[in-house]
């Protein structure tokens, strides 16, 4: 059904924006303020560092294929671990989430453009910067660095010329996250169509504004953290040094009080995704779209005192292990309340199996089980076994890549249509969704067994008797990285060669965004929708 | 223990037919945690199986409820969305509320086997452990005992990159060293850890527990193994410390009472000795 209005103003409009000189070739993308422009920017910068974050990955899988060491020196080893993840969390995830939001919180609120449309220039094009500074530091003396992602002193601080580059990174990174953050937030406070009240708005922009406060609330944390760091290395101070009166252990402390609310912010936008894209093709409005938005309130309150979870090893007070087990144990309580209400969902509903709803389904499924090994890992005597073995490896696997990364592709499958304006390969999207989620599973199931056996991580080698389940993991990683070949391939044909399609590419698809035109008009919503239209893209 | 055994033999029962052909201790068999040596690591992995099997019936309840909605409910079949269902407060108080019920039940035997691993009163020896990069040095403190402990030379000459050695003909590869730690069976052991450089962490699967060891810091770990279960038990240093963080095994080597005494009373008088040629020797060198 055509939403006549938006369509001929849409004409018109984009007619008067060339006229004003709406930028072309690259003062388009360079000069860009357009929230759709800057969206895709953030969109193909995150797909870019997914695939060097996985060829790394592919490299880490190619070591342990094998017992023995075949290719790689166990210092360029810990490089490819600490690399892929700080590509993958700051380079692939986090981009990818600002890029979403950029894209769809205009469209889904009933603005025209973000709030800050410089800053939003700005935020991202910090980003090129960080990641340039980041990867050269595999060319400089010393290496890239190889103390883990979680950058522990003091071994951090026996890196070489590559350390101070990682830092500014870092900086820079966290620079870029939280101005595109105060962008979201104030968006969605004060941009909103009259009569889009909070507890009207999708939750995917629900999860957005609660993602974007834990990102305000901790970036500066980690900055502050690493910055002790860069002084205790260049400036002679011993934040983190016993033999200066520093405490190592209160760097781990500091680092997690910033790493606990960051797991949340890679998965609450998840949330929002999956909420969306269930009610849609299960053709019935999400169950409980109140209780949905306190859980993910209480999940983010919870992110800020779970921290000393990641460290019971440390050798704390009992008290406050206690403390930390209970108050982890607690988060299963909203994150239940939101896989239940995710059932009910589909419960009565009628229900289809395009594309986006496959991968929604798949993060049910495998985000339930990296839950449930967070369960365990909880129990902090049992924690005394898990804790850094393969089997947290495969704990956070389950929730970053069939939780986050399945999460991502399902909103660009669900949301392609609307942007390009075309439908893609239907056919092969459901491959690419099978050979995803099945390799996804011979990679990171047998680590949790791995684990459980009692091999530790970020080892370039292991004894023989975990030969058989390396291979297997191994083997499931090359079938997945193959496989996400197929994602830009689709994407690429769907722009060229993809079928037109109409406002609501999808039956059962309700939110402002499905209003307007696909492709939508340069400055999304030029007048506010009226209260027929917010009625008729309500999203419950 | 009676509910120990339950579990291991419905572990088997479920896990073994999928990987029957193979032996329980070779690659394929190896699934799960092991029961270990000591009290301590018993009740641990009580807790583990205990808190796996309640996951495992949630996963059963919440993921058939999944399935039967996707099946029962497809729009190919004719189902009717029930746009109504949208909200019932007395089904979202209950999936609220049993969830804390359940939580309860697993945060309450965790806590009391918290209790024990902390209770680190009357322990009989003391032994102080330092991990350095990339080995351990073992320190008995009251007997004047000290020594180093590093990757064995067959498995540190098969693990050079591309040294040509088949790593499954090098016994114990990876997890031998040099010098094992030696203790007593039936003996509450005390170890205390810290680190030389920069932080590593002790573990002994078999033992249950892991403890970093933390330059600056000094960590309380014990054990007290089976008096029936001499012999060698193998782990690794767990926490990233450098380029050969993979390549610094821990092995130790239960003895029985008798055993341990004779060997460390022999071990104590040599290292004497050799103290005391070492001044003498050190000025004729010079």
């Amino acid at each position: 059904m055509a939403y006549a209005p938006a369509a001929g103003a849409h004409d018109v409009h984009a007619h008067e924006q060339h006229d004003h000189g709406k930028p072309h070739g690259w003062r388009r993308w360079v000069y860009a303020t357009n929230h759709k422009d800057i969206g895709t920017m953030y969109l193909v910068f995150a797909g870019i560092m997914f695939f060097i974050g996985g060829f790394l990955a592919m490299l880490i899988r190619l070591e342990l294929f094998k017992p023995g060491l075949q290719f790689f020196d166990p210092l360029f080893f810990n490089s490819l671990t600490t690399m892929h993840a700080l590509i993958m969390i700051f380079g692939a995830v986090m981009p990818a989430w600002t890029g979403l939001a950029n894209w769809q919180i205009p469209m889904q609120v009933g603005a025209p453009d973000m709030a800050l449309p410089r800053l939003n220039n700005f935020s991202f094009w910090i980003l090129p910067f960080a990641f340039l500074l980041l990867l050269s530091t595999f060319f400089v003396p010393g290496g890239a660095p190889a103390g883990g992602w979680t950058m522990y002193p003091p071994l951090m601080l026996q890196g070489g010329a590559g350390f101070p580059m990682t830092i500014f990174a870092i900086h820079l990174m966290g620079a870029s996250s939280i101005l595109g953050s105060m962008n979201v937030i104030v968006t969605i406070l004060n941009m909103r169509a009259p009569g889009m009240t909070l507890l009207r708005m999708p939750l995917f922009v629900w999860s957005w504004l609660i993602t974007a406060y834990l990102l305000i609330a901790v970036m500066p944390v980690l900055a502050g953290a690493v910055t002790m760091l860069l002084t205790d290395h260049f400036f002679g101070t011993t934040f983190f040094t016993a033999a200066g009166g520093g405490d190592p252990v209160m760097f781990q402390h500091i680092f997690w009080f910033f790493g606990h609310p960051e797991v949340y912010i890679l998965i609450l936008p998840a949330f929002g995704i999956v909420s969306e894209i269930l009610p849609t093709f299960a053709r019935k409005p999400i169950f409980g779209y109140e209780a949905m938005v306190y859980a993910i309130a209480s999940i983010a309150f919870l992110s800020f005192i779970v921290w000393a979870h990641h460290m019971f090893t440390v050798g704390m007070p009992l008290a406050g292990q206690l403390f930390f087990m209970l108050t982890t144990m607690l988060i299963a309580i909203p994150t239940g309340v939101k896989v239940f209400n995710w059932c009910a969902t589909l419960w009565k509903g009628s229900i289809t199996f395009e594309p986006p709803m496959l991968f929604a389904i798949s993060f049910l499924f495998l985000f339930s089980i990296g839950g449930f090994s967070g369960l365990m890992l909880a129990i902090v005597p049992a924690d005394f076994q898990y804790q850094d073995t393969y089997f947290v490896v495969a704990h956070f696997h389950y929730v970053l890549v069939p939780g986050t990364i399945f999460a991502i592709m399902a909103g660009v499958y669900y949301w392609l249509p609307k942007w390009t304006g075309k439908m893609y390969d239907l056919t092969l999207g459901k491959w690419h969704f099978w050979l995803s989620v099945i390799f996804v599973n011979v990679l990171f199931f047998p680590q949790h067994f791995l684990g459980l056996a009692g091999m530790p991580r970020r080892i370039p080698d292991y004894a023989v008797q975990f030969s058989d389940w390396n291979m297997v993991s191994s083997l499931g990683g090359f079938g997945f990285g193959l496989s996400q070949l197929l994602f830009p391939y689709l994407i690429w044909k769907c722009i060229k060669h993809g079928t037109p399609i109409g406002n609501r590419a999808w039956e059962g698809a309700h939110g402002l965004e499905w209003e307007l035109p696909s492709p939508p008009p340069f400055h999304s919503w030029e007048t506010p929708p009226s209260e027929a239209v917010l009625a008729h893209g309500s999203v419950h | 223990m009676m509910l120990r055994h339950a579990y291991r033999k419905l572990a088997a029962a479920v896990l073994l037919p999928v990987f029957a052909p193979v032996h329980a201790d070779s690659g394929w068999g190896l699934l799960n945690m092991t029961p270990g040596v000591t009290d301590i690591s018993r009740k641990i992995y009580d807790l583990h199986m205990e808190v796996f099997w309640i996951c495992v019936v949630i996963a059963v309840i919440v993921f058939g409820w999944m399935i039967w909605s996707l099946i029962a409910f497809r729009k190919s079949k004719g189902a009717v969305a029930d746009t109504s269902l949208v909200h019932n407060t007395r089904v979202e108080i209950l999936w609220t509320a049993i969830p804390v019920v359940i939580l309860i039940a697993m945060a309450v035997p965790a806590a009391r086997t918290l209790v024990d691993i902390e209770d680190t009163r009357n322990t009989e020896l003391t032994i102080k452990v330092t991990g350095f990069q990339w080995g351990w040095n073992y320190d008995y403190l009251d007997d004047g005992v000290t020594y180093f402990s590093r990757l064995d030379r067959a498995s540190d000459a098969a693990r050079q990159l591309q040294s040509g050695v088949d790593p499954t003909s090098v016994p114990h590869y990876l997890l031998n060293v040099d010098h094992p730690l030696i203790v007593p069976a039936g003996v509450k052991v005390r170890l205390l850890i810290t680190g030389a450089d920069v932080i590593h962490s002790w573990w002994v699967p078999a033992f249950g527990l892991k403890k970093d060891a933390i330059p600056g810091f000094v960590n309380e770990l014990w054990f007290r193994v089976d008096p029936d279960k001499t012999g060698s038990y193998r782990g690794q240093c767990v926490e990233l410390c450098g380029r050969d963080h993979g390549f610094m095994p821990i092995v130790v080597d239960v003895k029985s009472k008798e055993d341990f005494t004779t060997w460390l009373k022999a071990t104590a008088a040599q290292q004497k000795q050799a103290a005391a040629t070492a001044p003498a020797a050190a000025p004729a060198a010079g």
